[in-house]
């Protein structure tokens, strides 16, 4: 192909990123410029972006990955019992959080939480004795993220404990999460309290049953249309998500008070229950950012992150074309507002699978859409949509459905780009809670993290490594 | 210590402002705790958790606001309820805008104005990902940076190639695209010449040629200086002639080049055959800048052309050696093609005895330090010493004007020069610019002529002047 005319044509339109002496230039013959505020790449990854950049499959990769990530229709259609969708789960089984971790290694909002999930399943008398038996390995630990599960912060999840069910309206994908406890003493925070374990036999004898039995009768509600929704209502998903949970009571409303399936004060206090738990729908949000990103999983020489994770120790993340490796750094703390009386010397570093909001477009990706929650940015709406429109920079697409109607409706950044974070040294920024860091304690505040470089160093090094 | 909880009911505040509120409390002198808090029930328990009475707010429910603080005496209550009061109703400027951040790499940059052409001038161990980046959108690619590793610039000239996208450079310092210069590079005429070249230098100078003789230029590609060589084969010279064979506003074509290795020189020479319009061929160190020019102007049927010159007001010079300080590579070799007939052997290198030109655009004197076009600092030094330099009876030096290149370089040379003839050496300028240029073409060329030099716009000219007088006087 020799056609050069686009080129010689008309006078060219350019950008410029190295010395700022040329882009002046080309100003002062009255021609407009674009200037890059071009920096080297992180030290170490200089030699894996220039394989990928020869390698040349990326660029196709990441837009397949982020295009499968973006097809999944994620509904929301039964409530049933973990032991009954994990198969490989035994009765001394505990999914947790972010990458894989051992008990003499875990953080303590994670003993915290398994201390609480071995009382609530009898495993255990008392913190003690619980402890005990996990430092002798009696139990077995493994990320929810190897078995198609996510779970907010310690997100642990046992046999009897009630999972959510969402599937892929449009593929065959299905992704498991547990459900919401609230706020204050509750598991996924580590607090192991007798109110928190009567909440999770509550959660396990009537929500999940009536949960249950509602979605049978009115059939699957689609989730992705409700977060749309939210995001034009000022949720973000991640840190916010009062509007969701509430579009979500409307859609069982009906059925919840028809239900002939569950006595009258029972549906009463699952609605009493969602109505007063602005975060019911996190972990179904979540779910539903675990199907995009288990399809996005898999494409060769895609450097698209399909994974972030914590589990209070570690920070891990995974990429599309390297397959099932965690890139893992340490877990980083959290730039946060603390509750009561707590400060940052009670918080533990952060922790939990809801980064996968951030993987899909939506918590810290979706910060303009949530004024009520720019005190976390420094008390601005404009600093959150500026922290938004940062995160166009790392990534590859935006959302065709999540869209921020301060920016004019632009669809939420999507697709997170490894390489591109390595080139800009912008890092993913993230919307989180912080769990306090004394097993037991419970929530301390929530705040804002971003993603450690390193975890993107190491994977873009093995991409270049596999592709090579 | 006192502790005081009051509820304030339907004052509605989101939690986050309100966590806000209360660090601002806890702050406050002789305030040991504050909560202010919707009186959910998450923030009553922890109202009883840091120790206040729960019953204190028995009746508040989650639509009231609760504001509990625990101090030293009454003052530090008031104290704390007037931080509250600041706190709840605290203005805040809209800060800023809502621009987007800069754009961190070109790709991104380019993406948006919908740029068709990336310049880069980052560090070369970095260019290439930029370039791979910009070519896979679809755009086209300059890329003055030089040490680039040359399968980097076999890869981005093979895809370019492939998929109908120009990559000019790796080290390609000048470019011109409809008038518009990229680069070094000088204001043109619009014309119907256009043409390719691996030197930056050299298309400056041919640009300053034709424009001296009336002819406009309506593109100018550069290449890059690695273009020609065996590895690359001339790849982006290729495309670049059957691009500008392909431009309907283009009538005759120059190819400007570096001495070429000669398998790619012969593929030049056939491409160049094979074109329906008028190819001129410059291959520098066979001919001419200058012939190159008067080719042209055969070709359009034009009158060979006077270039412009300033005779030095004073002939006299102290016999001694000629001493060439250039700053653009091409202009330096193309003198000493000119004058070693006339002068014998010339050297290369500062510091070689007898007769040197020296290109101190060359990486060997430009590490840590802008190029000589822009900053004259070590061309300015070698112009002092070689005044005093009694084996030195002839200063040769290049000035290049144009965008990209020193605002108002004569002035800075005017006094040296001055003292330069004053000591009895002839200073000859070869002065590379066109009249539109932003310095000025006549007006630098006046300034350097006042202050004792001879002035070319021609470079081979020059070269010929500083050879003639380098003979006529020259040492014992």
């Amino acid at each position: 192909m020799s056609d050069l005319s686009h080129l010689l044509d008309a006078e060219p339109i350019v950008a410029t990123a190295g010395t700022d002496m040329l882009a002046d230039s080309i100003e002062q013959q009255g021609s407009a410029v674009s200037r890059a505020d071009w920096r080297p790449p992180v030290p170490g990854t200089e030699e894996a972006l220039a394989i990928l950049a020869a390698d040349g499959r990326t660029r196709a990769a990441n837009e397949t990955a982020v295009a499968r990530m973006l097809a999944v229709r994620p509904q929301l259609v039964d409530v049933t019992v973990a032991r009954d969708v994990f198969p490989d789960m035994t009765d001394r089984t505990f999914y947790h959080a972010g990458p894989p971790i051992t008990w003499e290694r875990a953080s303590g909002p994670m003993r915290g939480a398994i201390i609480g999930a071995m009382i609530y399943e009898g495993l255990a008398t008392d913190p003690e004795d619980a402890e005990a038996q996990a430092s002798r390995g009696d139990i077995d630990l493994s990320p929810c993220h190897h078995h198609g599960a996510v779970g907010p912060m310690a997100g642990v999840t046992s046999p009897s404990m009630p999972v959510a069910v969402v599937d892929d309206k449009a593929g065959s994908g299905v992704a498991y999460s547990t459900l919401n406890e609230g706020l204050g003493k509750v598991l996924r925070y580590g607090a192991f309290a007798p109110e928190t374990i009567e909440r999770l036999r509550w959660m396990d004898s009537v929500l999940g049953p009536v949960l249950h039995a509602v979605l049978l009768r009115r059939g699957p509600i689609d989730l992705q249309s409700l977060i749309a929704q939210a995001l034009q209502m000022g949720d973000d998903g991640h840190n916010r998500n009062r509007a969701v949970t509430s579009l979500f009571l409307r859609e069982l409303g009906g059925a919840l008070v028809k239900g002939a399936d569950a006595p009258v004060e029972q549906r009463a206090e699952v609605f009493r229950f969602v109505d007063g738990n602005d975060h019911f729908m996190l972990n179904l949000v979540m779910a539903a950012g675990k199907l995009g990103s288990d399809a996005a999983s898999g494409v060769p020489a895609s450097s698209l992150v399909t994974v972030m994770a914590r589990n209070g120790t570690d920070f891990g993340i995974r990429l599309s074309g390297t397959g099932d490796q965690w890139f893992v750094a340490p877990a980083p703390p959290v730039d946060g507002l603390y509750l009561g009386s707590f400060t940052e010397d009670d918080a533990s570093p952060d922790i939990g699978d809801s980064t996968i909001t951030e993987t899909v477009g939506l918590g810290g990706f979706a910060m303009a859409a949530a004024p009520a929650i720019v005190g976390f940015v420094g008390g601005t709406a404009s600093g959150a949509v500026r922290r938004t429109l940062a995160m166009y920079e790392i990534t590859v697409a935006e959302h065709p459905m999540y869209q921020i109607p301060m920016l004019e409706f632009r669809g939420t950044p999507v697709g997170i780009d490894a390489a591109r974070v390595v080139r800009t040294g912008v890092r993913p920024q993230i919307n989180t809670g912080v769990a306090g860091k004394v097993p037991g304690t419970g929530m301390v505040g929530a705040g804002l993290v971003e993603a450690p470089m390193e975890c993107f160093t190491q994977a873009v090094n093995a991409l270049a490594a596999a592709v090579r | 210590m006192i502790a005081r909880v009051e509820i304030y009911p339907g004052r509605y505040h989101d939690s986050v402002r309100l966590m806000q509120v209360s660090k601002a409390l806890q702050n406050v002198d002789g305030v040991a705790d504050a909560l202010v808090a919707m009186a959910t029930e998450l923030n009553l328990s922890l109202l009883a958790d840091m120790g206040f009475d729960p019953a204190t707010a028995a009746d508040a429910g989650p639509n009231d606001l609760i504001v509990a603080v625990r101090a030293d005496g009454e003052d530090a209550i008031a104290a704390a309820h007037t931080a509250l009061d600041d706190a709840l109703t605290h203005k805040v400027a809209p800060s800023g805008g809502l621009d987007a951040p800069d754009p961190k790499t070109a790709g991104s940059a380019a993406a948006a104005i919908g740029a068709n052409v990336v310049l880069l001038s980052v560090p070369g161990e970095h260019a290439f990902v930029e370039a791979m980046e910009a070519l896979e959108a679809g755009r086209h690619v300059m890329i003055f940076s030089d040490n680039v590793p040359i399968e980097q610039e076999i890869t981005l000239k093979r895809y370019g190639g492939d998929h109908g996208l120009l990559v000019m450079g790796p080290d390609c310092g000048t470019t011109i695209i409809n008038g518009v210069g990229l680069g070094f590079a000088n204001a043109v005429q619009p014309g119907s010449v256009s043409m390719v070249g691996a030197s930056g230098t050299g298309i400056q100078q041919m640009c300053a040629l034709l424009d001296d003789a009336g002819i406009g230029v309506r593109h100018a590609l550069g290449t890059g200086s690695h273009d020609l060589s065996e590895a690359v084969g001339a790849a982006a010279t290729l495309q670049a002639l059957d691009a500008l064979e392909e431009d309907p506003a283009t009538d005759l074509i120059v190819v400007i080049s570096k001495p070429p290795a000669d398998p790619v020189a012969d593929k030049v020479r056939r491409a160049a055959d094979a074109c329906t319009k008028p190819v001129v061929v410059t291959f520098m160190g066979e001919t001419t800048l200058e012939d190159g020019a008067g080719e042209v102007l055969r070709a359009l049927g034009r009158p060979p052309a006077e270039y412009g010159s300033w005779a030095a007001p004073n002939d006299e010079h102290r016999p001694g050696f000629v001493r060439g300080l250039f700053s653009g590579g091409t202009l330096s070799s193309e003198a000493q093609f000119v004058a070693a007939p006339v002068l014998g052997a010339i050297g290369r290198h500062d510091g070689d005895e007898g007769h040197a030109f020296i290109d101190y655009g060359d990486d060997e004197y430009t590490q840590g330090r802008a190029h000589p076009m822009i900053d004259q600092t070590v061309r300015l030094e070698r112009l002092a010493a070689a005044a005093e330099d009694q084996a030195v009876g002839v200063i040769l030096m290049d000035v290049v004007l144009g965008y990209g290149a020193n605002a108002d370089p004569a002035p800075e040379l005017a006094p040296l020069i001055e003292r330069a003839v004053e000591r009895g050496a002839a200073v000859v300028v070869s002065l590379c610019g066109t009249r539109g240029d932003p310095q000025g073409r006549d007006a630098q060329a006046e300034i350097l002529n006042r202050a004792g030099a001879s002035v070319y716009l021609s470079n081979a000219a020059a070269a010929r002047e500083a050879a003639r007088l380098g003979t006529t006087r020259s040492p014992a």
